[in-house]
């Protein structure tokens, strides 16, 4: 097996022992027929830095942990391959939320936001003894939303979320909300809206799309968001 | 000096927000008890997300079904080293569990009646063992994703307290051996505090990183287990570890059985379907037990692909890509990233890969967590860190996902009525394990001279992989045994260099080592005493008789394991071959 050098500069800041973040530049050798992800790279570092702090868990994209900005790009480090980033590869803590240390950032605005649009089935009618019913049509229209991870690369990326994290949604949280309006088990449309029908919540998303740029899913919270805005529309119509 | 550690009070602790957690919280927050739940990671994090393929519940959506059939099912795939009452429970259950989580907004596929969709699994049969039946409920590959976001998104709507990314360090226990709750660690702040409630339950899932190739994720430290051990909680069946049979090669990653469900098909270098020789009757859709041992037998003999000849092909060309694209969207996203190629077009290269731990913190049905035949008062467990028992020797597929449900909320309601009955106020605290606990993290904060944490956890990982795999060797196990123990000595003394308090996963990832450890210790040691091949513990040294042409020994080893950490000692309980209300499903040779 033949190594390969990985060159980094990444973000460093443990508030213990630092004064001010500064950019760390670091190299480390992987096997580039088993180490392909920049993940790899990250926990191959963690062993000659015990100090570097970063979440993981999955490693395979479905967990969410270890998003962060990759190249200039937010994106999972577990799910991105070295050998198509330009190096030294510079990473960085998600931009717009407080760092804690390094690559860790603290999350609880974006999931303030993803809670305050209720993220769960509404439906006051009494359950059947069996499930409910729901046709595969209907079902197809949870697709593309229902597969979020929480990782917020997206609203990260979003210039309205950066300027307002506390009044604008974000496009997860509203992708979720969508998710629930296009629930046809859920009977709280029109609360929904309701909850969104603000000059800050819903109609700070100016289409930049940044969020469906790198979603790791492909998914498209711009179109969720579209489709929200249109029910809007109807109900004033 | 834990004088002045704080205390926080609760009805309930409940540590881990995977499945089995989220399941458990949902009965205690709505039956209005204060409940706190801790978890290293935000809970949708936690790894029953990465579950693809089902949960099974004999629904009859497609096909005539019923529990009964799911229960022999599931007695066989334990190759009878399951509970029979435990097992009944939970097939019972399984259709009210699955029903309930869809009515809580769980987005399962659905059929063209509008019912929840269900497709084939290994070892799903129907009328007793007959033919393939469609019994594991889908949303699309994602399945776990999909449940522990409804899961989650529920313990929202019930105002669950949540503390997300604390590490339960220890369980503290009074001078009776009654349980008061937990010692735990803020990550952000490395804050100590303890967690005192009526009823503690452990829901912490799995320790697959014991091994160096695991579909596990790094968070599987078996955090419960270790935790239990030092409190002198014995540890039930730790040998029986499934090596799920379509791990990607070279990542570990996983592809769901349910590949198989939907027509995949294992093919080896002559581009034979080898299964017909090994389960003539089910084939590619076996017992994952038999599955792995049939494709390392493969390998083993010369017959694997690639140029090291060391794995096999999972083969899905010949499916409608429609299927693919609508059944199987995560397992072509996985194997593009992971294997670099598009199973539309190429098969995806697979091997056995470590993957569930059948065995744990010995339970009954209801959660209670029983030793010596006694339950331990205020302590539960569920899910994969518990075993109480319904997996036995070997777990069928989807059935992970379906214990979570099912004793996630019968630990649930066991904790309600043990908190209703208990004393209002809490009694004091006993500080001797709090004490313990503090200590064990000093020592490692002071270490001088110690060893690496890193090498200490390699070391461990490539012992357990060479010395206790798919196929197992008496004079390996020994071994294995030797250099777990001389593995333990470096975990002992392990050094961490940053002393930061803020988020230091440096620390964190040596206080889970120091879980992993015990983990190891009772899966060596538990293999290296059973001396019978059972489910997925098989040994060169298992005599084949004409009863027993598998090297099952029932005369002798009918029975469950239970480690005790302390001296490393074992003992053996009985199995309960007694159902709740039906017969008992007997003895038979396995065969698929």
């Amino acid at each position: 097996m033949s190594m390969q050098t990985v060159k980094f500069r990444i973000y460093r800041y443990d508030p213990d022992k630092d004064a001010k973040p500064y950019m760390q530049d670091i190299s480390v050798e992987v096997d580039p027929s088993t180490e392909r992800k920049l993940l790899d790279a990250l926990v191959k570092l963690k062993v000659v830095d015990e100090s570097l702090s970063f979440r993981r868990s999955c490693r395979e994209g479905v967990c969410g942990s270890d998003a962060m900005n990759i190249n200039g790009k937010n994106g999972l480090a577990c799910i991105t391959d070295i050998d198509t980033l330009k190096q030294p590869i510079e990473v960085r803590p998600l931009p717009g939320l407080p760092v804690i240390r390094d690559l860790i950032v603290d999350m609880t605005q974006f999931f303030k936001q993803y809670h305050s649009i209720k993220p769960y089935v509404i439906n006051d009618t009494p359950a059947p003894d069996r499930e409910r019913l729901q046709s595969q049509e209907d079902r197809k229209e949870l697709d593309g939303l229902y597969e979020c991870i929480l990782c917020a690369c997206c609203s990260t990326s979003c210039p309205s979320f950066w300027w307002n994290p506390d009044k604008f949604v974000g496009p997860a949280g509203l992708l979720a909300a969508y998710r629930f309006i296009a629930d046809t088990r859920d009977t709280a449309t029109n609360e929904r809206l309701d909850n969104l029908e603000d000059p800050y919540r819903l109609f700070r998303c100016h289409t930049i799309m940044n969020c469906v740029d790198v979603c790791p899913k492909e998914l498209n919270p711009t179109k969720a968001i579209g489709k929200i805005k249109e029910l809007m529309l109807k109900r004033v119509a | 000096m834990s004088m002045a550690i704080p205390v926080r009070k609760f009805d309930a602790v409940i540590v881990g927000a995977g499945g089995a957690g989220l399941r458990a919280a949902l009965q205690l927050s709505e039956a209005g008890l204060k409940t706190a739940v801790l978890s290293k990671v935000f809970p949708t994090r936690s790894h029953t997300v990465a579950a693809q393929g089902g949960v099974s519940a004999s629904l009859g959506n497609s096909e005539p079904d019923h529990w009964h059939w799911h229960m022999y099912d599931t007695v066989k795939g334990s190759d009878w080293l399951g509970d029979q009452d435990a097992i009944e429970f939970m097939c019972r259950e399984a259709p009210n569990v699955v029903v309930e989580l869809e009515h809580f907004g769980m987005p399962f596929d659905r059929n063209a009646d509008g019912t929840i969709y269900q497709r084939p699994f290994g070892g799903h049969m129907s009328n007793f063992g007959e033919k393939p039946v469609r019994r594991a409920c889908a949303a699309a590959d994602r399945t776990g994703h999909a449940m522990l976001h409804a899961l989650y998104q529920r313990n929202v709507r019930a105002n669950t307290q949540f503390f997300v990314e604390w590490m339960a360090l220890d369980l503290v226990r009074d001078a009776e051996g009654n349980v008061q709750g937990v010692v735990a660690m803020e990550m952000e702040t490395s804050e100590i505090y303890v967690f005192q409630a009526k009823a503690t339950l452990f829901a912490t899932g799995g320790a697959g990183r014991i091994y160096a190739s695991s579909t596990n994720a790094f968070i599987n430290t078996g955090d419960g287990l270790g935790m239990a051990a030092r409190a002198g909680i014995p540890l039930e069946d730790m040998e029986f570890w499934q090596f799920h049979p379509t791990g990607v090669a070279g990542a570990g990653v996983l592809i769901t059985e349910g590949v198989r469900g939907e027509g995949g098909i294992l093919r080896n270098a002559q581009g034979e379907r080898f299964m017909e020789r090994y389960a003539p009757n089910a084939k590619d859709l076996a017992s994952r037990d038999v599955v792995s041992r049939a494709m390392v037998t493969e390998i083993n003999e010369g017959r694997g692909c690639g140029p090291n000849k060391d794995h096999v092909l999972l083969d899905i060309t010949h499916l409608d890509p429609e299927v693919i694209m609508s059944k199987l969207p995560g397992i072509r996203e996985i194997s593009i990233k992971f294997a670099g190629v598009d199973p539309i077009k190429a098969p995806i290269p697979v091997v056995p890969t470590c993957h569930y731990q059948m065995g744990g913190i010995p339970t009954n049905y209801k959660g209670e967590v029983v030793v010596d035949g006694n339950t331990v008062k205020g302590f539960y467990a569920a899910g994969e860190v518990a075993c109480a028992s319904v997996h036995g020797a070997n777990r069928l597929g989807t059935n992970s996902l379906l214990d979570l449900l099912v004793f996630g909320k019968s630990s649930g309601n066991s904790m309600i009525d043990f908190i209703k009955t208990a004393p209002k106020d809490l009694p004091e605290l006993h500080k001797a394990d709090v004490e313990r606990s503090v200590a064990r993290v000093e020592r490692l904060n002071n270490q001088k001279n110690g060893s690496n944490v890193h090498e200490a956890r390699d070391a461990m990982q490539r012992t357990m992989q060479a010395h206790c795999g798919v196929f197992r060797f008496k004079d390996m196990l020994a071994k294995g045994v030797e250099k777990i123990l001389e593995v333990e000595k470096m975990v002992q003394t392990t050094e961490i260099a940053d002393k930061s308090k803020t988020f230091n996963t440096a620390r964190i990832e040596a206080l889970e080592l120091e879980n992993l450890i015990e983990v190891a210790k009772a899966t060596m040691i538990s293999a290296n005493a059973r001396t019978e091949s059972r489910g997925a513990h098989v040994r060169d040294d298992a005599a084949d008789t004409p009863e027993n042409p598998n090297g099952r020994d029932d005369q002798n080893w009918l029975k469950h394991t239970l480690w005790h950490r302390d001296g490393n000692r074992l003992d053996y309980k009985a199995v309960n071959m007694k159902p709740l209300t039906v017969e008992t499903i007997a003895l038979k040779t396995r065969s698929y």
